[in-house]
């Protein structure tokens, strides 16, 4: 985006054509370095790399022929090594980048299957069988279901993790939202609150959750065509 | 499969004598000229038909020139229909299919809204949640068995 002296607005800078069918999601690899996930109907994935030069942004690799259904969502793990992405197959991959100076190299490291339909997210799961998953990463490429959370009574649209504290927020078709935590080590994690219409939450489906960066204030949207913070 | 039919015996209500359009261009690039009430009807009626009977949902009474709002400036259509029975259980069909015949007609900055008219259903906001839910949508139009039923209905539109 181009700050245009003391306007501030909203400039296209370029348009990303490839997929073939809707782009549900994006996300920036927090490491930073312009690197831009997408993902789609198309059942692929693109990862999309700005030149440092012209900073015009170009595809620079095309993760397809493993999801087969639309990639509903893409997400970078904290160290922006890992992708993360979820399909209505019910699976979610994760991909690695094997050679950090060459994008091509990402591969599908492991495929997790999981109940019905969506799933979302790096060490997160949720879907439309109603429950969230939380996943541990292992040494060597593998992963552990660490947890099943229900309580939701329809699919879970989206899943996101406090950015400082231990705390999971879910949100769902069933116009909620669920925050999660685990009281110590050996408890499961359990659902502490519900924010609902009837302590000023929503009344129809939650889309999507979001924190800002101190983690003091969260964002939710909603089919009630209302923005909450 | 249901073997009975849900509605037996459907009123079938005549067709309207289409009003003569001197722009007669609904072939045309749409982006010429703004697109109006009458266009999107004659999208709908004239290509859907019920999915237990071989009559359109126009001759059915499902959906009316009124069913449709469109507004061609914010790129918003809204399509009101009336299930011939208040337990149909073939309305999610029904919306799917004017859904998909809109999606295959209209320009892509179009936002589609169904809905059942109010009073006419028995389970009318679970059923319009479900019917304007874009991931529940996109799912089941992966379905190959839900997609067959919906090409069934939508005839093939190559004029």
């Amino acid at each position: 985006m181009e700050l245009m002296d003391t306007n501030l607005g909203l400039v296209e800078v370029q348009k990303l054509e490839g997929h073939t069918d809707r782009v549900w999601s994006v996300a920036w690899n927090p490491a930073g370095d312009g690197v831009l996930a997408s993902c789609s109907g198309d059942q692929a994935v693109r990862i999309w790399e700005q030149s440092e030069l012209s900073r015009s942004w170009t595809c620079k690799a095309v993760l397809e022929d493993v999801h087969t259904r639309t990639v509903r969502s893409c997400a970078w793990s904290p160290s922006g090594k890992l992708l993360a992405t979820s399909s209505f197959d019910g699976t979610t991959c994760v991909w690695q980048n094997f050679d950090s100076t060459d994008p091509e190299g990402m591969k599908a490291k492991s495929k997790v299957y999981h109940g019905m339909h969506l799933v979302h997210c790096l060490q997160h799961a949720c879907g439309k069988d109603k429950s969230v998953w939380i996943w541990e990463i292992l040494p060597k490429n593998k992963f552990d279901c660490a947890a099943v959370l229900s309580g939701h009574r329809q699919d879970v649209k989206m899943v996101q993790w406090h950015p400082t504290m231990d705390v999971l927020f879910s949100c769902s078709y069933d116009n909620t939202i669920k925050v999660w935590l685990s009281e110590d080590e050996y408890d499961g994690y359990n659902c502490v609150q519900t924010l609902s219409e009837s302590n000023n939450g929503h009344s129809s489906t939650v889309w999507a959750i979001s924190f800002n960066a101190a983690g003091d204030r969260m964002v939710t949207c909603s089919d009630d065509l209302i923005v909450k913070i | 499969m249901v073997t009975g039919l849900i509605n037996e015996n459907p009123i079938i209500y005549p067709k309207k004598e289409r009003r003569v359009r001197t722009d007669s261009s609904n072939t045309d690039e749409l982006a010429a000229e703004p697109i109006d009430q009458l266009e999107i009807f004659d999208i709908l009626s004239l290509d859907i038909k019920d999915p237990e009977h071989p009559y359109s949902l126009e001759e059915l009474k499902v959906i009316t020139e009124d069913s449709v709002e469109v507004d061609d400036e914010t790129s918003h259509v809204r399509v009101t229909f009336t299930p011939t029975m208040e337990h149909c259980s073939m309305a999610t069909i029904i919306g799917l299919c004017v859904r998909v015949k809109l999606m295959r007609s209209l320009p892509p900055r179009y936002k589609i809204d169904i809905r059942v008219a109010p009073g006419s259903h028995a389970t009318e906001d679970a059923l319009n949640k479900q019917l304007n839910d874009k991931e529940r949508v996109a799912a089941a139009l992966e379905n190959p068995n839900l997609v067959e039923m919906v090409d069934e209905c939508l005839l093939p539109s190559d004029e």
